[in-house]
């Protein structure tokens, strides 16, 4: 009897393209992502059901950690030398504008400010800074950082205000932040969450079911 | 799973007096190679959604002076909310009574239901919402808030500042709810 000869087939697989492929989602990928900066200031953000991503680029943000302390941070060079020489003229702090300039956050009262731009960028750790008073309503010195920012944005573009909780701060930081906000007339922000999809059955829900737009 | 191939091509004959030169192939296994491009990818995949904040919009009134620059709203379309510490929340429509009988107390997985049933009982135009965070509730609480209003969508909602005698009922009720539960 002739039997019908199988030809042998090798069980090894060509794994050229699929390490290919691989490798170019991988490339894809690590150029896309954008690390988070290594954060001095924890901050657990609550969720919320707002789709729009938030903005990285020309902002000013007020962090508040969770023991209600609060902190400034802003990206404009240009906008931030002109608080520093507006500090220096009008209160004599003697800040050094460069320093100024390069630091991501500020986080003390103006009257230790100097000192606190002084030290090594790497020591200004967000922990054992006291934060900008903020709940003495007579003395809310993020009144007097908004007004430099109001004059500093003056004729240009509004800034991305942004307003980053945790979880854990109690609301008086909260509201001595929004009346700093109001006195100056900005009447504007976002606050900073992380993204959480609506409720199953609730009326946002229905209105992202059938694809309209959503206003802002 | 693919392994080194050592075997080449096979179907050459070669004439007898011909050494046989050992052949290695070029091939090598790169199954390792794709395990780790996909555990770098899965990583980076994981990264990048993940550090997608989002931003929530909220618009501040200017603040009104003179009280008839205030705006008005009819009292039949009013519901507060007032926020109390470890995530109580309490609320009333309309006015707060004397007797502060329709204070009632309630919490963050029950206001949904309340304010449903407020916005169907009420025309729109007439529907609004004062929040009111005491001074212990936490930023969390504040979001959580304002969150449900975009959840339900209630367009007009207002922060609004809590007045003593409202702190007062929301310490009260707070120490009473802690007294019954550790009875």
């Amino acid at each position: 009897m002739g039997r019908a000869k199988l030809p042998r087939k090798s069980t090894s697989i060509d794994m050229t393209a699929m390490c290919d492929v691989a490798f170019l989602l991988l490339s894809f990928f690590i150029l896309t992502t954008k690390f988070k900066p290594s954060e001095a200031i924890a901050v657990t953000t609550p969720n919320s059901v707002a789709a729009k991503v938030a903005p990285d680029k020309d902002f000013v943000m007020v962090i508040i950690d969770k023991d209600g302390k609060v902190y400034l941070s802003m990206d404009d060079e240009a906008k931030k030398e002109y608080i520093a020489n507006t500090l220096n003229n009008t209160k004599g702090l003697n800040i050094d504008v460069k320093a100024f300039k390069k630091a991501q956050y500020f986080g003390t009262p103006f009257s230790s400010l100097a000192s606190f731009i002084a030290l090594p960028e790497d020591q200004r750790k967000g922990g054992n800074l006291p934060g900008i008073p903020v709940t003495d309503t007579a003395n809310n010195e993020l009144v007097t950082w908004m007004r430099l920012i109001n004059e500093a944005y003056l004729g240009t573009k509004a800034p991305n205000l942004l307003m980053k909780g945790d979880n854990m701060a109690k609301y008086p930081s909260f509201k001595a932040a929004v009346d700093a906000f109001k006195k100056n007339d900005f009447l504007k922000f976002q606050m900073i969450t992380n993204p959480e999809a609506a409720p199953t059955g609730t009326d946002l829900w229905k209105i992202n079911q059938t694809g309209e737009e959503k206003e802002d | 799973m693919a392994e080194m191939d050592t075997s080449s091509g096979g179907g050459h004959k070669k004439g007898p007096g011909v050494k046989k030169g050992k052949k290695l192939s070029t091939r090598v296994d790169l199954t390792p190679m794709v395990d780790l491009g996909f555990l770098l990818i899965t990583f980076f995949i994981f990264t990048t959604t993940m550090s997608q904040p989002t931003a929530m919009k909220l618009f501040l009134p200017k603040d009104a002076d003179k009280p008839e620059e205030q705006n008005k709203a009819k009292e039949s379309g009013v519901i507060t909310i007032l926020l109390g510490k470890d995530n109580n929340v309490f609320y009333y429509e309309g006015q707060l009574d004397n007797s502060a009988s329709n204070f009632k107390s309630s919490n963050f997985k029950d206001i949904r239901a309340v304010l449903i049933d407020k916005k169907q009982r009420t025309p729109e135009k007439d529907l609004v919402v004062v929040l009111k965070p005491s001074s212990e509730c936490t930023y969390r609480n504040v979001i959580d808030i304002l969150d449900e209003m975009a959840i339900n969508v209630l367009k007009r909602y207002a922060l609004v500042d809590i007045s003593a005698i409202e702190e007062e009922l929301v310490k009260k009720s707070e120490q009473m709810a802690g007294a019954t539960a550790s009875n």
